[in-house]
């Protein structure tokens, strides 16, 4: 009995089903439960599916790569789901227009804020060099952020799971902070959300509502531009 | 619907292809997205050319169905912290304080600033 349970595992975990059907059914279970917390911020999905599903790959002793091959499905969509933000900038492209001015002041000053600021704290706090450079481009999207730090001496790996560590907190910690600040521009939050926590805090403007997941995902794509341009000019 | 993503996916594969091909450190997708603009606006000229697929709200039906769970496709790259958390837990100080300090600086910051020139327009 042991032995063909043992013989079971085998097969299926050198095949990538086991491990994207894992992902998508502990993200349907997150889902239904973050729907039934009231989409509360600290019940974000992304954070509890991750914890469920790392914890079941730590526990099973599978390493990361064979998890991989099955969840590789799943994150190639990412690039595809970037280009369909295309679609709510298009259908709101008159009120995006109109918001030009302070979107622009709004990506400079956010985008500055986040690239400088990370830098002397983790410094300060004793980080090395190499830790630095992958704290750096936190707030970009993964892509983007794995080359920079790849450039500045960082460790890229490190930088994507920063990269989604910022990502979750900001999505956790944006409407909190909106009500703190009294900011109840929609447009205002969704593109804070965009620029300083990527896609995550994307997802999250959405969840809110879908004014401010399109300027969530305006702001997610220039801050990848801005920033792609103005760190040569920084270091 | 077929159609739709494979539009979808020629966005991204000329994006990558002008990103690749020039050098510039801008992400292929994010290129794609502006392509995905350009082609949306392409149609409202050409109008009754355009294919049924591109008329009818397939197009637009199908890019809410990759956005409606953009929090999925963050988990594979997410449980990757697996790997990664001995550095983690070395560095907890200096990456929990920075990201903290950071992420909060940048959205009050943003949506300040966004908020205040708005309200004087």
């Amino acid at each position: 009995m042991n032995d063909s349970v043992f013989a079971l595992w085998v097969y299926l975990a050198r095949s990538p089903l086991l491990w994207l059907t894992v992902t998508i059914l502990t993200y349907c279970l997150c889902e239904r439960i973050s729907t039934a917390l009231h989409r509360n911020p600290l019940a974000n999905p992304v954070l509890l599916s991750m914890a469920i599903v790392g914890a079941l790959v730590r526990l099973t002793g599978t390493p990361y790569a064979t998890y991989f091959d099955g969840a590789q499905f799943i994150h190639f969509l990412l690039g595809p789901a970037t280009v369909a933000l295309g679609i709510p900038l298009y259908q709101n492209r008159r009120l995006v227009l109109r918001a030009i001015l302070p979107m622009t002041c709004a990506l400079l000053a956010g985008s500055l804020t986040a690239l400088v600021s990370a830098v002397p704290i983790a410094r300060l706090c004793g980080a090395s060099p190499m830790i630095v450079a992958s704290i750096a481009p936190k707030s970009v999207t993964a892509a983007v952020a794995m080359g920079i730090s790849e450039r500045l001496g960082g460790d890229p790996a490190l930088t994507a799971v920063l990269v989604i560590l910022t990502g979750i907190l900001g999505a956790v910690i944006v409407t909190p902070l909106m009500i703190a600040l009294r900011i109840t521009d929609k447009r205002a939050q969704g593109f804070a959300a965009g620029l300083a926590a990527h896609g995550i805090g994307t997802a999250r403007a959405f969840q809110v509502d879908p004014l401010a997941g399109t300027f969530a995902g305006i702001a997610m794509g220039l801050n990848a531009l801005l920033t792609a341009v103005l760190l040569p000019l920084l270091l | 619907m077929l159609l739709s993503l494979g539009l979808i996916l020629l966005c991204q594969l000329i994006g990558e292809a002008i990103a690749r091909g020039t050098g510039v450190a801008v992400p292929g997708p994010v290129i794609g997205l502006v392509l995905c603009v350009l082609l949306l606006l392409a149609r409202d000229r050409i109008g009754r050319w355009a294919p049924a697929e591109l008329r009818d709200g397939t197009f637009e039906q199908t890019g809410r169905g990759i956005l409606s769970h953009l929090s999925l496709l963050f988990i594979p790259a997410g449980v990757g912290v697996v790997q990664r958390l001995d550095v983690l837990a070395g560095n907890a100080l200096p990456i929990a304080a920075a990201v903290l300090v950071s992420t909060v600086l940048a959205l009050a910051v943003t949506a300040w600033v966004f908020s205040a020139i708005a309200r004087r327009l």
